[in-house]
């Protein structure tokens, strides 16, 4: 049967091209693979290849012609002794050409889109009963016993990272792990951030729920795109079909004196992407409950802790089982006057400031969302209309900050209510200095919090 | 360690040479119906087609059995038809339609099936390596002998997170076999402008890992090839790479006008090398298969082609809401975010 060649499309972006040259003639008998005209599309020229065999009916647009639209019509391709022109007559008038398809949706984010923002109002029931027995512990400790009660729970959980196990972790997040669970699950791995991210990516894509420890999340900047493309972008890609149940986990931010290349928040970074959860905690109780939800989540997580504050003790709950939901702030202080913002240590500037600001009379709210994505926009939201004022505050740099997408979402949802620009504080726009006192500066300080605040309410 | 070549002939049935005609024939007709569709304007962005390296994923497809895993790169269409994926979801894949294997959002680099375990089609060369051999890590874990074939290209294998993952795939004995399928040009550019030695299967030997090299073109060497490596594999004894010689008739994608290469090189390979036209050699002259079965098997081959294509276009776009959904699994029960 008859069958029209159609001007081909060669690049994902050609929409014409000049048909150059024709290699073959009216009459001439082709096979699949040889090439029969030579087509010039914007960027090169093209060898246009027969797909069947058969024989060339009739040619329908001459050499030289320029400005031939994709799908065009050019030739006839037939079985030999056809009528050619009967051919082309009826292949004429057939059905519209795919051109007339309908064109691949432009801007589909439609109103009815599921993924926008999600503004609910707030979930301010209590972490645990009133009156539940609590003991001290360090953020370092919660992370411990989060892993060692979750790898109890499911065996297929296991831990994976530099000096995590014999070494008991470079920072003794793992101390114990390797007596109680063996190598089998808890593995050194060689220093080698990209290779074995994703190898714990594909451990994840074959039904185990691998924890990677960076030492730090620095140098997980060598395995971004196994973290990005491969972790957070596979259950979109494939439909739902397969994904990635894992958590990312490590110190986070400048500790003492690590100068540029070990000191740097990422919480900015992650929380821009769609398929990766960001959690972000300060305290012990909320490290251990976030970082449970986090090894039992089905997505990749992201779980930035802090080196600073691993050492510092907070009061968890004594409850067996003890989680946290994602996408839950937790209202630290509760005011009237200005709300505060903030995640990770950042927390300790923002309390600080609170304490002094109350001495002086000014009642602050200080919020820690403890999840960067979801983000607990409600809550904010809520306290924002109450207060009229707001500060962010953050460690990382400030532009594309955490607090600058607060700032834009509290203005777009609340500006009736707002009484000051929303300022955000964060750390200084400098690679981290080495020097001390350099780098004193170049991080937030509970000082430029509390002035943040007295130009808000405007003392 | 030393690498050895395969050249013997491999004790095959009739019936397993005329699966091996029937296999690599899907995957041609496919990939020239796939080329048409593009032209048509059907399959937009970037499209690799397999036509000429057939015999790579049938050979190693061969030694396969239920339970094994495969990841590759975005030059995967050959591979999904080979490991038993359906013609007519992965043709409605290319055409982002809601029948696709991703329904419509992964496209031609990016498909999965966990039913047939593939694990893509991914799009950033590379990145597949370290994550065929987390797979072939979960299988050990779970403590089974299944084993994973991880392939990347010529140019993939001159990207660092290889050595990182040969290093570690040694080290932990993962049952994964590495296939390198070499088809001479990164992109544009030939293995001797790009690579400093050219024996790719020597690469693993640092890490003591074992290599091969086998004729890409020959479905039978590389049927044995892949029987030794997954014995390797099942036993326990760690990686195996495969560098498996092969080469693509069309250009790198649909945009690329190969000028790279003269096109007698490419004419020469076709005439004298092409896979299928071996395989049926064997058949003719072996007298398995007569003409007129081979042509029955070509017109039952365009059948499956064709309806594909048509699947293909007649499979509506996605919904507009499948654009929010998959970002995020809620399978296991969780903490709602409200």
């Amino acid at each position: 049967m008859a069958t029209e060649l159609l001007m081909p499309a060669l690049s994902p972006t050609m929409e014409e091209g000049t048909l150059a040259k024709w290699l073959v003639k009216e009459g001439d008998e082709v096979k699949s693979g040889d090439i029969i005209a030579e087509i010039e599309t914007d960027k090169a020229t093209m060898e246009f290849e027969a797909v069947d065999d058969g024989v060339i009916g009739k040619i329908l647009v001459a050499e030289g012609t320029e400005g031939v639209k994709v799908n065009t019509p050019i030739a006839i391709v037939g079985e030999e002794g056809e009528d050619m022109e009967a051919a082309a007559s009826s292949t004429a008038s057939a059905e519209a050409t795919p051109s007339d398809e309908p064109a691949a949706p432009a801007v589909a984010r439609s109103d009815s889109g599921s993924g926008a923002i999600d503004f609910a109002p707030s979930d301010r029931s209590p972490d645990y009963p009133e009156g539940t027995e609590m003991k001290t512990m360090t953020v370092r400790e919660a992370l411990n016993e989060a892993m060692v009660e979750e790898m109890e729970r499911d065996d297929t959980v296991f831990l994976m990272g530099e000096e995590v196990a014999e070494y008991q972790g470079a920072y003794k997040i793992s101390q114990g792990l390797l007596d109680k669970f063996g190598e089998k699950r808890v593995i050194d791995t060689p220093i080698t951030e990209h290779g074995f991210t994703g190898v714990a990516v594909g451990a994840a894509f074959g039904g185990l729920r691998p924890i990677v420890e960076f030492m730090t999340w620095n140098f997980a900047m060598q395995a971004m795109d196994q973290i990005i493309n491969s972790a957070a972008k596979t259950l979109y890609m494939s439909g739902g079909q397969m994904g990635a149940p894992m958590v990312f986990r490590g110190a986070n931010g400048a500790a003492a004196r690590v100068a540029a290349q070990h000191s740097q928040d990422y919480a900015a970074w992650y929380a821009m992407v769609p398929g990766l959860k960001v959690v972000m905690p300060y305290t012990a109780a909320d490290a251990k409950g976030l970082l449970k939800t986090a090894i039992r989540d089905p997505n990749p997580i992201i779980f930035l802790e802090n080196e600073i504050l691993y050492g510092r003790s907070f009061e968890v709950p004594k409850i067996d089982d003890f989680t946290i939901p994602f996408g839950k702030a937790r209202v630290a202080v509760e005011g009237t006057d200005v709300t505060i913002v903030s995640f990770g240590i950042g927390m300790q500037y923002a309390m600080e400031a609170a304490e002094k600001l109350a001495q002086d009379g000014v009642s602050a709210e200080v919020i820690d969302l403890r999840t960067l994505r979801p983000i607990d926009y409600g809550t904010v939201l809520e306290s924002v209309k109450k207060t009229n004022r707001c500060v962010t505050v953050e460690e990382g740099w400030p532009v594309g900050s955490i607090g600058n997408h607060l700032g834009a979402t509290i203005m777009q949802q609340a500006f009736d209510y707002l009484d000051a620009p929303v300022i955000n504080c964060t750390g200084k726009d400098v690679p981290m200095p080495y020097a001390a006192n350099l780098e004193k500066h170049a991080l937030i300080t509970t000082d430029e919090v509390i002035e943040a605040v007295n130009q808000v309410t405007y003392r | 360690m030393a690498a050895k070549k395969s050249q013997k002939k491999s004790n095959v049935s009739a019936e397993e040479l005329l699966e091996y005609y029937r296999d690599m024939l899907l995957i041609r007709r496919f990939e020239e119906k796939a080329g048409q569709l593009y032209g048509m304007g059907l399959i937009g962005g970037f499209c690799h087609l397999y036509i000429g390296q057939e015999a790579v994923v049938v050979g190693l497809e061969a030694a396969a059995k239920e339970g094994d895993k495969r990841i590759t790169s975005y030059r995967d269409h050959g591979h999904m038809l080979a490991c038993g994926m359906d013609p007519k979801g992965v043709m409605a894949e290319l055409t982002g339609r809601e029948g696709g294997y991703s329904k419509g959002k992964g496209g031609s680099m990016h498909m999965f099936s966990s039913e047939k375990h593939f694990y893509g089609g991914h799009g950033i060369v590379g990145a597949q390596v370290p994550l065929g051999a987390g797979l072939a890590f979960s299988d050990k874990y779970k403590g089974n002998d299944n084993v994973t074939f991880t392939y990347f290209g010529d140019g993939a294998a001159n990207q660092g997170q290889i050595y990182e993952t040969f290093n570690m795939a040694a080290l932990w004995d993962l049952p994964v076999i590495f296939v390198i399928e070499n088809n001479q040009y990164a992109m544009g550019t030939s293995q001797k402008r790009s690579t400093s030695t050219p024996d790719l299967y020597t690469r693993g030997e640092a890490f003591g890992i074992p290599g091969e090299i086998v004729d890409g073109m020959n479905v039978l060497a590389v049927k044995e090839a892949s029987e030794k490596a997954v014995a390797h594999c099942r036993a326990g004894k760690g990686p195996y790479v495969l560098e498996v010689k092969t080469y693509r008739y069309r250009g790198h994608s649909m945009s690329d006008p190969a000028k790279y290469r003269t096109r007698d090189e490419v004419q020469k390979m076709r005439d004298e090398r092409d896979p299928i036209e071996q395989v049926r050699d064997l058949l003719l002259t072996g007298k398995h298969a007569s003409e007129d079965d081979l042509k029955a098997i070509d017109k039952d081959i365009k059948a499956v082609v064709n309806e594909s294509a048509e699947f293909a276009k007649e499979s509506p776009e996605p919904d507009l809401s499948e654009l929010w959904t998959d970002i995020y699994a809620d399978d296991l029960p969780q903490a709602s975010a409200s």
